[in-house]
């Protein structure tokens, strides 16, 4: 009787025996490394109806963020200002600029400008932005330098554990409360940002909060 | 065994090539992998809404009503006040006026406390145009803005407080109404740290303690 098998079997055997571990190793890799917010997320840039510039109204400009986000530090969420926030100056600068159209269009008609958005948490998550404002976490820690982005671009993953690794280790981004908007804020000299961070920390009784309800209500 | 490994190298390449490296600018939403309830059917602050006629979800008080809540119900702590006063009917607070007339003194006690506040609060909204120093010299001014005045003239170092606070809340001439912006508390130690610039640009020597005149440099 004739084997069922012939000679390159022994080859197939060999690929599969290479094929499934191997597949597996990739498969976990490309998982862990495109299927999180590092990747997802990260690099977000969507094209706003308005060409805003954050890079020329906050950085050379050096508009506090606080002027146009006004509710940032009593409100859960920092608001996008309203049209009459950039008629504040725009009545009087540049005001036929063709670029500004659109917001000239809005003041006129009371319909407010679609912005875009870019950072997003999930329904699921309760973030309150006045609470890490007043308590010495900078703008600059979740939103990356802003005022560099000529476009407002996701910086940072904003995934839980990232959320997380942040509440495990406060020290790593507290900063004193005045320099809370400011995006280029660096630790004083003979400082290092644990330093500083340690000091706030004790000294405002940061706890933050690592159980479940503390940010899923 | 060939075939295989370069049969995974392209996979590999292919996949690389399509999908990038993480941190890539891209214009594309990011991909919801699992996406239980990470879109609720909730209204979240200035979001679309489909049922309101005009599209948005958060509403404008209906005319002839006030609101109730919000900033003058809660002090800075967040506990609610014993005494809000939603009707606003405190016209010296609200409105800087007694009657028909401005009140020449802020109607809250001003300290140090006070005056840091101003400080933070007239960097944040009113340096911009009127400038650190309230020269009128704000960087806006280079960009085409004119005739913001200076604070430090007699006709401005002469005007009550309660006109002072009735600018900010309603404008003049360019400057647009910042009570949308800047809650009447704070209106108030902005006020109070205007009188400190005014008072500050326009010192002499015999305004400084005299323990302290040493170290004054002409």
């Amino acid at each position: 009787m004739a084997s069922p098998f012939n000679r390159t079997t022994n080859l197939w055997v060999a690929r599969v025996l290479v094929s499934v571990p191997l597949a597996s190793i990739l498969g976990v890799v490309g998982l862990y490394y495109y299927a999180v917010p590092e990747y997802t997320r990260v690099g977000y840039q969507p094209t706003q109806p308005v060409a805003f510039s954050h890079k020329l109204h906050a950085g050379e400009l050096g508009f506090s963020c606080v002027y146009c986000h006004s509710h940032v530090e009593e409100s859960p969420q920092s608001n996008v200002p309203p049209t009459q926030t950039c008629m504040n100056c725009h009545q009087a600068v540049k005001g036929t600029s063709p670029l500004l159209a659109q917001v000239r269009e809005s003041w006129a008609s009371g319909e407010p400008i679609a912005w875009n958005r870019v950072h997003m948490t999930p329904d699921y998550v309760y973030f309150n932005h006045s609470i890490h404002v007043r308590r010495g976490v900078g703008c600059v820690s979740c939103h990356g330098k802003v005022n560099e982005m000529e476009v407002v671009r996701h910086d940072q993953p904003l995934s839980m554990s990232w959320c997380l690794s942040c509440h495990r280790e406060p020290e790593k981004a507290l900063r004193p409360l005045a320099e809370a908007t400011n995006l280029d804020w660096l630790p004083p000299k003979g400082e290092t940002q644990e330093s500083i961070g340690k000091r706030i920390k004790t000294d405002s009784g940061i706890n933050a909060p690592q159980q479940c309800s503390g940010c899923h209500r | 065994m060939r075939p295989v490994i370069i049969t995974f190298l392209l996979l590999t390449l292919a996949t690389v090539g399509v999908l990038g490296f993480r941190g890539r600018v891209n214009e594309n939403r990011p991909l919801m992998l699992v996406p239980d309830m990470d879109f609720q059917p909730r209204y979240n602050p200035q979001s679309e809404s489909v049922f309101f006629g005009d599209g948005r979800t958060m509403r404008t008080p209906p005319p002839g009503t006030i609101a109730f809540g919000g900033n003058d119900y809660f002090s800075d702590s967040g506990r609610p006040r014993l005494d809000p006063d939603f009707a606003q009917l405190d016209d010296r607070f609200y409105r800087g006026k007694s009657g028909k007339d401005f009140i020449a003194k802020a109607p809250i006690e001003i300290d140090l406390k006070v005056l840091k506040r101003g400080r933070e609060r007239f960097n944040i909204n009113c340096s911009p145009c009127h400038g650190r120093v309230g020269d009128g010299k704000g960087i806006v001014t280079q960009y085409g803005l004119v005739g913001v005045p200076s604070y430090h003239d007699d006709r401005l170092r002469k005007i009550t407080d309660g006109e002072i606070f009735h600018v900010i809340t309603n404008g003049k001439g360019l400057m647009s109404p910042y009570q949308y912006q800047i809650k009447p508390a704070d209106r108030w130690a902005i006020v109070a740290y205007v009188r400190a610039l005014q008072l500050s640009q326009n010192a002499t020597l015999a305004d400084v303690p005299e323990e302290r005149r040493g170290e004054v440099k002409p």
